[in-house]
């Protein structure tokens, strides 16, 4: 079992969180030419080592969570709030 | 080309009867163990059953001489040693379905072609329906395949499954309720290792040299070409080299400076329990709500299960518990019979999971690389016709027909080959 520690819950199992997947990808403008969009949509790094993925706490708060997990080991070496916004929140109440 | 043939000697029953009155002392190994030499015309990377089979049909189909195997562990000792060796032709989409079929067709002949038993059993490949909407669906793609060509599919309803499967649980309590089936009768399961080994020895005998402990650490490009390969034992130079690395597809192609795949690295489980007296007489699929649970029973008892990938990227071949426990429930869901058989070994594979569910055979942006992946769960059964194909494209440096539409580039035509319409999300398929 990979556990991965909420920001807003705590540890917790990997079973109460959604796999989202390559947390790397930033998609393009809508009006971005199409290649541009194909490369967002279908390409992937596919990093074997540390990469950083999207999870979301769907059994939990359901904050979508930006972790840094090395696919080789399972190991996970960071989490934070996906959004922004709610990073900052976080960090301000700290 | 015969000379070389010659050289071993043909398996025979007069080989298992004088082996057995002296001790089984007569037998020789399969196939050498040569040194690499500095140059080859092809050169596979990937000692799998799909590397194996490409070496085999450009020898036999293609007349090519200088051919080797790299392989970077030992042959048999990664994807196809660590699947559930299902084997069914029962695609919908055109394109796999022609190429499925082809595969199957090889399978029926193989282990009187290779000179070695693959133990290929057609015991049918029974798919469970739980909905008239099921029954429905599968009745649409099993009447596809037998007007293009698989004409053993079949719709079985309620009273024909119950004669023919009687233990499965039909009680008006299941959770999901079975009310007929899909069934394929040609399909089946075969012996994975003597798939790898019956293809290494064949090829071996045609004087391909199939290299083990060999990794690939390096890719020497000239312009749009490869050069050669800087290996563990050494560099090796290639006129042609074909990759067929399924579970490291991306790694290579990394290497190769090719940038990014529509591939992504995931990992998929397989169960075996404690032998058991014959029970499961076919292939059991069912699938309800996203969970798969896929059974049959092994020629020594054991029972050979599988289920869905674990959900998120992994290079590691180890799997989790949550999957674990969610194989056991869909088997208790259908078969409760089993509830006090005890599991003997669990393991996991790593796969290419594409981002449509379906392979690439296809040209590369390089001039004298070609590409086999994306096999996602369902490599196994399509090893024959994967190396059928990969060889025939590496030998006359153009896609056949049937794989014209395996190519890196279909996403940008519109033209993915998403047999289940999940779309490009790899962990779906």
């Amino acid at each position: 079992m990979i556990r991965i520690d909420c920001p807003f819950c705590g540890p917790r199992d990997h079973l109460e969180f959604a796999y989202g997947g390559d947390g790397s990808i930033v998609h393009p403008p809508l009006g971005a030419p199409p290649q541009e969009w194909y490369d967002a949509v279908f390409l992937r790094r596919n990093i074997a080592g540390v990469q950083k993925e999207t999870w979301q706490h769907v059994h939990g708060c359901r904050t979508w969570l930006l972790v840094e997990r090395n696919t080789l080991t399972h190991e996970i070496h960071s989490v934070e709030p996906a959004h922004p916004a709610v990073k900052a929140a976080l960090e301000a109440r700290q | 080309m015969q000379a070389v043939r010659n050289r071993k000697s043909r398996f025979s029953a007069w080989d298992v009867f004088r082996n057995g009155l002296n001790g089984q002392r007569g037998w020789r190994r399969q196939w050498r163990d040569p040194e690499p030499k500095q140059r080859y015309d092809i050169v596979i990377v990937g000692g799998g059953l799909h590397g194996l089979a490409t070496a085999y049909y450009l020898a036999k189909e293609h007349k090519r001489k200088s051919i080797a195997v790299l392989e970077r562990g030992w042959i048999g000792g990664g994807n196809a040693g660590r699947n559930t060796t299902i084997v069914r032709s029962n695609y919908f989409l055109p394109g796999n379905r022609e190429f499925y079929e082809h595969s199957l067709r090889l399978w029926e002949n193989l282990s009187h072609e290779l000179n070695y038993n693959v133990m290929f059993s057609q015991r049918s490949h029974v798919t469970l329906c739980h909905s008239p909407g099921a029954i429905a669906g599968m009745a649409r793609a099993y009447n596809t395949m037998r007007r293009t060509g698989t004409p053993d599919a079949d719709i079985w309803d309620l009273a024909t499954l119950k004669r023919e499967i009687p233990y499965l649980d039909y009680g008006p309590t299941a959770r999901f309720p079975i009310i007929g089936a899909a069934v394929q009768k040609r399909a089946g399961t075969a012996r994975h290792d003597a798939v790898a080994w019956g293809y290494a020895r064949a090829a071996d005998s045609y004087g391909i040299d199939i290299i083990q402990n060999c990794e690939v650490t390096g890719i020497v490009r000239q312009g749009g070409k490869i050069v050669s390969l800087e290996t563990s034992r050494g560099s090796i130079g290639a006129e042609r080299v074909g990759f067929a690395v399924a579970g490291n597809t991306s790694r290579l192609w990394d290497m190769a400076g090719l940038g990014q795949l529509p591939i992504e690295t995931h990992k998929l489980q397989a169960f075996v329990s404690e032998p058991l007296k014959p029970l499961v007489d076919q292939v059991i699929v069912f699938g309800v709500g996203g969970t798969q649970f896929y059974i049959s029973q092994s020629d020594k008892g054991g029972l050979v299960f599988g289920g869905s990938l674990d959900g998120y990227k992994s290079y590691a071949q180890r799997g989790n518990l949550p999957v674990v426990q969610s194989v056991a429930e869909a088997a208790m869901s259908i078969m409760p019979n089993l509830g006090r058989v005890k599991l003997l070994r669990h393991w996991a594979g790593a796969v290419d999971m594409s981002m449509d569910g379906s392979h690439f055979i296809c040209k590369t942006p390089l001039d004298n690389l070609y590409l086999n992946a994306g096999w996602n769960y369902g490599g196994f059964k399509a090893s024959p016709a994967s190396g059928w194909y990969f060889a025939d494209l590496i030998a006359n440096d153009r896609p056949h027909n049937v794989i014209a539409n395996a190519d890196l580039h279909r996403f940008e035509r519109g033209a993915a080959n998403d047999e289940h319409g999940h779309g490009a999300d790899p962990k779906l398929h």
